[in-house]
């Protein structure tokens, strides 16, 4: 008895801990990204670049790949039932709203989560195993300043602007079905397209992004600094923080997607 | 210990403990280190010497004592003045623990390039010097994966005394070092020690490094300091760990107790 107890009980010190952790977490770098540039504490700029790079142009690949065959896979489902009713125009309508407001975003997300999500844990931990934090603290360096805040902002601009590729590369994708199996005729598509988009859907679905963005980076971040134990340990708290920020995604998504279609 | 005196020391410790869970590491630790000199820390594997030094560097704080540095106690400080205070410090990691992502040179000069607003040219010229200093004259392109464990530990070496601080610590520099580089580093020792009036705190096995260097020597067993003194001191210790360590004589087991552990080794199905 006492035994369980005693088991719950450390259970629960144990969640609490890893909350306060992530807290800290949270706290620590929205203070260094915004607060101590300003009080003169500096920003690590040069790292940030580095950072983009890592995240955003090496990502516009696969990004486009995957925008481009959402964007067709969308074109031929909507067609599909939009044949019944002779409306196969409304496709431009289902394509252009769907990946900007929701699939753009989210296969963006998705995407960033794999290739960097994971990668900034396995970095992170890696550091942490090899007594590397250990050394920048020593040296009098702030690890959130150093490790984290390049990478969240890092996310927090290239995501965004990953999802605007994906948002034009999956209408691309859709014009490629309405042009070559629809007939539906470049010029007709594109300005129904743009007839069908309201500004709101895509800055709905850039918020949803940013949000993902961060989500990204923090779990990355917060499994990294986890890892307790050896290359054994960043192997599973890498694959974690994919499983975890996907996940996290999606649920915010579902969120997200209720206050735009409920609210506003 | 009379109170003119304790302002001599620049490293006082008193009464550290230390758990991890509910396992004690450190139970009830004091030390003290004078300014300038070099305090050598000796103890078995796995007895806490590292903990110990990641606790004076602040790395984690302790579950009670003290940690009292240039006269501040170091587990009351917030992050902004610890870190002011760790520019002064210098530390070689027992993993060396170089930054595996940017160059050896690199290493070398990024606590500069953070911390003081010295010209290129010049952090250029420092940590060439510095290099030099090790042995690692010409690698400063390399990367740290390039080197081999030993050249890893003189770079850390060079890293942590890039910003000439007024304490270095070392957590086992001549462990895997051949003997004429681990010769070479107590040289760098005591050159640092004298040139620069450092203070320095050595975590050794090396009973050769520890009489090159030591002026004083602290042993650590089960938590506690079981020795504390000058070199002369040491060998001429009773204690009968002292002495075991001295003499290199494996830990002796009685019949009984081998024949426990045999049983034991065999009822276990692994
Ligand atoms: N993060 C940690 N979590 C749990 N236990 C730890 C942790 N770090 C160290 N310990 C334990 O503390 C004890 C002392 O470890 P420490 O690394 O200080 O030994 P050491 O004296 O430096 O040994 P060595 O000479 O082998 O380097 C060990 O029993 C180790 O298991
Ligand atoms: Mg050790």
């Amino acid at each position: 008895m006492e035994l369980f107890f005693g088991s719950i009980g450390r259970r629960a010190l144990d969640f609490l801990e890893r909350i306060y952790f992530l807290y800290r977490l949270i706290v620590d770098s929205l203070y260094w990204t915004f607060v101590a540039p300003v009080v003169g504490k500096g920003l690590r700029v040069g790292s940030t670049f580095d950072e983009m790079v890592k995240v955003g142009v090496s990502a516009v690949p696969i990004v486009v790949l995957i925008s481009l065959s959402i964007g067709m896979i969308l074109a031929m489902q909507s067609a599909y039932q939009l044949e019944q009713f002779g409306a196969t125009i409304f496709t431009a309508d289902l394509v252009a709203v769907a990946q900007t407001r929701e699939l753009g975003p989210l296969m963006t997300a998705i995407i960033v989560a794999g290739r960097s999500g994971s990668g900034i844990a396995a970095e992170i931990g890696t550091m942490k195993v090899s007594e590397e934090i250990d050394a920048l603290q020593s040296m009098g360096f702030h690890p959130i300043k150093f490790l984290v805040v390049p990478k969240l902002i890092a996310l927090a601009v290239m995501v965004p602007c990953l999802t605007i590729i994906a948002d034009f590369v999956g209408i691309g994708g859709g014009v490629v079905i309405a042009v070559f199996s629809l007939d539906l005729g470049f010029t007709r598509y594109i300005t129904r397209t743009i007839f069908a988009l309201v500004f709101k859907d895509i800055v709905a679905g850039l918020i949803k992004s940013f949000v993902f963005a961060f989500l990204v980076g923090i779990i990355g971040c917060y499994m990294g600094f986890k890892v307790e134990g050896g290359a054994e340990g960043v192997g599973r708290n890498t694959t974690q923080s994919v499983v975890v920020s996907i996940f996290l995604i999606i649920l915010a998504d579902a969120f997200f997607t209720a206050i735009f279609y409920y609210i506003w | 210990m009379d109170s003119a005196k304790r302002e001599d020391y620049i490293i006082r410790v008193e009464d550290l403990v230390v758990a991890f869970d509910s396992r004690v590491v450190l139970n009830g630790v004091s030390l003290n280190v004078r300014r300038g000199e070099t305090m050598v820390i000796l103890g078995g594997s796995g007895c806490g010497k590292s903990t110990l030094l990641r606790h004076i560097i602040g790395l984690r704080r302790p579950e009670s004592g003290k940690i009292i540095i240039k006269g501040r106690d170091i587990t009351q400080l917030d992050n902004e003045e610890l870190s002011k205070l760790l520019r002064k410090v210098g530390v070689v990691f027992q993993s060396s623990a170089l930054f595996n992502s940017i160059s050896v040179g690199d290493n070398v000069a990024l606590p500069l390039r953070e911390h003081t607003k010295l010209e290129e040219s010049t952090i250029q010229i420092m940590t060439k010097i510095k290099l030099d200093m090790v042995g690692l004259a010409g690698y400063e392109s390399f990367m740290p994966s390039e080197l081999s464990g030993g050249m890893k530990k003189r770079a850390a070496f060079a890293r942590a005394i890039s910003m000439d601080p007024e304490i270095l610590f070392c957590d086992e520099p001549s462990a895997g070092q051949d003997p004429i580089i681990a010769a070479g580093l107590d040289q760098l020792i005591l050159k640092l020690k004298k040139a620069l009036k450092m203070t320095i705190v050595v975590v050794t096995h090396e009973m050769a490094s520890m009489y090159t260097i030591a002026d004083r020597v602290i042993m650590l067993r089960g938590g506690k300091v079981i020795f504390r003194g000058t070199q002369k001191e040491f060998k001429a210790s009773d204690h009968p760990r002292v002495k075991q360590f001295i003499d290199r004589r494996p830990e002796e087991y009685s019949e009984e107790e081998i024949g426990r552990y045999a049983r034991a080794l065999t009822s276990n199905s692994f």
